[in-house]
């Protein structure tokens, strides 16, 4: 594949823009000697350059100046859908409100600044706050030590099955080259064991989307490192068995990884630790308030009983009597990063943590639940249930109903759109047909959940008096449904001046 | 009269008994019924909700802990986390709730204010690095490093990984965790150390140490072991220095915190990642492409999915999912305000301060700074004591000192000087050495 060939070059000063400022980049409107800011002046002599061949010849990146900037970045943030302008159910992704204060107290200079290479003695509040966070998260998830590092839930993951790796290892048992993943498992979970150098065995689940017990039974032997497990469920159930498969897994020698994305659905009501799981990751991100970023920030920290503690990913931190410090874990899986993980994220995290409470991480889980539930109760009448019995933190529905009369999921989907809504998580889990995965999260009042729910039954009726309307939604969004399958095809993945 | 359990929580105790009586439950702990009893809890042994002033206050005792390089502190520490000036532009976009509270654009129509300005980190990055092609970013410059060898290993079917010993050895570190999993084996060689048993050859540049290394001659030696070419470059010294596009790289990455993101403490940053076209299929991260609505409108997709774990599960090129997006706007955000010149300047800037630094360093007595290697904005310093007793001295007149290298280098202090770094600034810590070297 060649430049010339495959990428197709558009021309910019034909490009009809939504909202006026898509489409046109920035290279677009860049301006030969317009500014966006001015740079001090060399206060010290110049010294003579390096060899020629070191230096670059030209540079193109844009000149705008600085109110051209601002608009155009403004006005493309208006042609996003983001949870401080309105209801994101996307199941397990966890969209709750993202508190302000975080942002804040993240900001301050005294957290910002600090540069991660000073001296411990000139971080201790910074240490001092980590060590506080691990504590918290090891009594959140009934674990007996945390590792912060990891960057985001994947970066955990992969941190867990690493350690579950170096475990074996250790104790000369190289033979164990499987690990079990449910097919409702995240996407991430094969991949991350993939990674890691295991084979993946895909385990069948059942109707609640826990793994098929009976297929566990055959396949748990001395060849198997472990099994990553979503709890709750990506069907949003809580899997009755968790402890009896735990139970399997160390009879035959093997660790449970728990995959606690989704911790908010029991927040304060049960622990990992306390149902058997030897590793488990959290992604602050979303049980912990932290802003999802357009796709991150986000942080995956891990937690570990005593026996992987050895193994968390460098640095952890520790408390000693002259104060805390970054240490490495005698046998620790190594660095996963090059410092210590997304401090950012983790200073939002303590804060709301801080601002809940013990108490108030309760309320939490009883508050998504509830909201959950309230609206699995409005729409069961209209729309399919993947499962019919109480839900945890989200609730999936089969579009399948909605589809015998003409409009399938993703047209559902894109018809919320226009009523003001971003759609649920759809077509997934897998194993659920027409799935659509809905996570209201603790944050939201009844009334928007009500708004949602009569938007939802709305677009039930529409599916049967005017399915066309459906299926050409949305029309009220800055653009209309775009053709993926030609930017697959004939890639443009950066801009190009004009031939 | 009705209430809330705290501000985050909007219903009222009226409001779920409502919600309770839809549903058909006497209570909410109906609801966790499925929670096998022995593993129920009745809450955590955790400290009490703070009100938002008293949490404000706690949160700022611990900030007031740390010593940073603000208020007539100076600063004078890279190695891997760099100190620049970030224009006002970069907090005001990169804070606007409509970017920082979305999540990965996979609903296009409502998600175009993210997915261009993944198209525009894209292309400023190939511009930048002068490579073809160019992901939305990975979780920082160290994890895209070994995400780019396990991609060699991928294209060449090798199975070890050779990186130059100039390499940041944190770096380093971050390729063999990634190496392990897999069973790759990672070989830390000299300027003629890879082979035919290599699938890259990973090169940084301006190296750990903050010389420029003889990147055309890396490269050949690359090539002649059949090897892919890998570089780590700095992203605001491509302001002024020839590009990894220019010097042959396959796949080139960066540590993007420079471009108008805090220190942090670490984190978070992002990954910049790049390469030829050849390989983009092989790219793991989110890559966003330009295409068409049904209106015939110009707008911007998440494509090539068939590399990425929520499609191809075990198969996928890698298992990132969420990354660094909203750090990703504010490089953006940043290299659109500073432009062409600006990046130019800031450049030159750091180049010649830190010249000029390394020069009145090595005229100090005890001190010594090898002034004939073509550097970049950090050098190693000489010390005529232990690097971390001269820090604690410096400390004490409010300067934080280099990095202490004395594992690597004898006697070695790393230091880096940039923009942020005045002339006064740079006097006084001439002056502090000079006084913790007697």
């Amino acid at each position: 594949m060649t430049m010339t060939d495959e990428y197709v070059s558009l021309d910019p000063q034909s490009d009809p823009s939504p909202a006026g400022v898509g489409g046109k980049l920035t290279f677009d409107r860049s301006s030969s000697g317009r500014k966006g800011v001015v740079l001090p002046a060399l206060d010290v002599p110049e010294s003579p350059l390096p060899d020629e061949r070191f230096l670059r010849d030209d540079l193109r990146l844009p000149e705008m100046a600085q109110n051209e900037i601002i608009r155009y970045f403004v006005g493309l943030s208006r042609l996003n859908y983001s949870v401080d302008t309105g209801f994101y159910p996307l199941g397990s992704c966890t969209m709750k409100y993202n508190p302000k204060v975080n942002e804040d107290v993240a900001g301050l200079p005294g957290f910002a600044a600090v540069h991660p290479q000073q001296p411990a003695t000139t971080v201790q509040g910074a240490l001092e706050l980590l060590y506080e966070l691990q504590t918290w998260l090891c009594t959140i998830t009934g674990m007996d030590a945390a590792g912060l590092a990891p960057a985001a839930g994947a970066q955990g993951e992969l941190s867990g099955i690493l350690m579950i790796k170096a475990y074996h290892q250790g104790r000369g048992d190289s033979a164990r080259r499987k690990v079990l993943v449910p097919e409702s498992a995240h996407g991430t979970n094969p991949a991350t064991a993939a990674m890691a150098g295991f084979d993946v065995v895909s385990v069948p689940c059942d109707a609640d989307g826990n793994a098929d017990s009976g297929f566990l039974a055959e396949n748990i032997d001395e060849t198997v490192a472990g099994m990553m497990y979503t709890l709750p469920s990506t069907l949003g159930l809580f899997d009755r068995e968790v402890g009896r498969i735990a139970e399997m897994l160390h009879a035959n020698g093997a660790l449970l990884y728990g995959d606690g994305a989704n911790q908010n659905a029991f927040l304060s009501r049960a622990r990992f630790g306390d149902m058997g799981f030897d590793v488990v990751h959290l992604n602050l991100h979303k049980t912990f308030s932290t802003p999802h970023g357009g796709g991150g920030p986000g942080s995956g920290p891990v937690c570990v009983k005593s026996h992987l503690a050895p193994y968390l990913p460098a640095p952890v931190v520790s408390s000693e009597g002259s104060g805390f410090s970054l240490t490495r874990p005698p046998k620790s899986i190594g660095k996963t990063m090059a410092f210590h993980g997304n401090f950012g994220v983790l200073v939002r995290a303590l804060t709301y943590m801080k601002s809940l409470g013990g108490d108030g991480l309760r309320h939490v889980s009883e508050n998504a639940v509830i909201n959950a539930n309230y609206v699995q109760a409005r729409l069961k009448s209209a729309y399919k249930l993947a499962v019919d019995r109480p839900c945890m933190h989200e609730v999936v529905l089969s579009g399948s109903l909605q589809k015998k009369r003409g409009a399938k999921t993703l047209d559902i989907a894109k018809r919320l759109i226009d009523y003001g809504f971003h759609p649920p998580t759809i077509y997934f889990p897998l194993i659920v047909d027409e799935a659509m995965m809905i996570e209201p999260t603790e944050t939201e009042s009844i009334e928007a959940l009500d708004a949602f729910c009569d938007a939802m039954l709305a677009i039930d009726r529409e599916c049967t008096e005017t399915p066309e309307i459906v299926k050409s939604a949305p029309t009220s969004a800055p653009l209309r449904r775009l053709d993926e399958a030609t930017a697959a095809r004939k890639p443009v993945l950066r801009w190009q001046p004009s031939a | 009269m009705a209430s809330s359990p705290h501000p985050y929580i909007a219903n009222t105790d009226e409001d779920r008994r409502r919600m309770l009586d839809a549903v058909g439950v006497a209570s909410s702990d109906e609801l966790f019924a499925d929670i096998p009893l022995e593993f129920r809890i009745g809450g955590l042994d955790l400290p009490s909700a703070l009100s938002e002033l008293e949490l404000t206050r706690e949160m700022a005792d611990l900030a007031h802990k740390n010593v940073v390089a603000a208020n007539g502190t100076a600063s004078f520490l890279g190695a891997g986390a760099y100190r620049h000036f970030i224009p006002s532009t970069v907090a005001h976009v990169v804070s606007r709730g409509e970017y920082a509270t979305a999540y990965t654009p996979y609903q296009p129509e409502i998600s175009q204010g993210t997915l261009q300005t993944m198209f525009e980190l894209q292309s400023l990055t190939c511009e930048l690095t002068g490579m073809d092609v160019a992901n939305a970013g990975m979780y920082d410059g160290a994890s895209a490093l070994a995400e780019a060898c396990l991609m060699t290993c991928r294209i060449t079917g090798r199975e070890r990984i050779a990186v130059h010993s100039g390499v940041n050895p944190d770096w380093i570190e971050v390729v063999r965790t990634y190496a392990f999993g897999p069973g790759l084996a990672v070989d830390v060689v000299g300027d003629t150390g890879a082979t035919d048993q290599h699938a890259c050859l990973a090169v940084q540049q301006p190296a750990f140490l903050g010389g420029l290394e003889d990147v055309w001659s890396l490269g050949e030696a690359a090539r002649a072991a059949g090897a892919l070419y890998v570089a780590a470059v700095d992203p605001i010294s491509l302001g002024m220095l020839t590009p990894p596009g220019g010097y042959g790289a396959d796949i080139a990455v960066a540590e993007g915190q420079s471009l108008g993101w805090p220190v942090n403490y670490g984190g978070p940053y992002i990954g910049l990642f790049t390469c030829k076209s050849d390989y983009v299929r092989q790219m793991p991260g989110r890559i966003v492409g330009r295409t068409m609505d049904l209106d015939g409108r110009t707008g911007y997709v998440l494509t090539l999915q068939t590399r990425e774990q929520h499609i191809r599960r075990e198969r996928a090129t890698s298992n990132i999912c969420t990354s660094q997006q909203l750090v990703g706007l504010a490089a953006t955000v940043y290299l659109a305000t500073v432009g062409k010149h600006g990046l130019r300047t800031i450049a030159e800037t750091c180049y010649h301060k830190a010249r000029y630094a390394a020069a009145q360093i090595d005229a100090l007595a005890g001190y010594s700074v090898d002034l004939s290697k073509p550097a970049f904005k950090e050098f190693v310093v000489g010390c005529p004591k232990p690097p971390a007793e001269i820090n604690e001295r410096l400390l004490e007149r409010d300067i934080i000192g280099g990095l202490d290298v004395s594992h690597l280098v004898e006697a070695g202090m790393l230091v880096c000087v940039t923009e942020m770094n005045t002339r006064e600034d740079i006097d006084r810590f001439c002056d502090a050495l000079a006084e913790a070297g007697r």
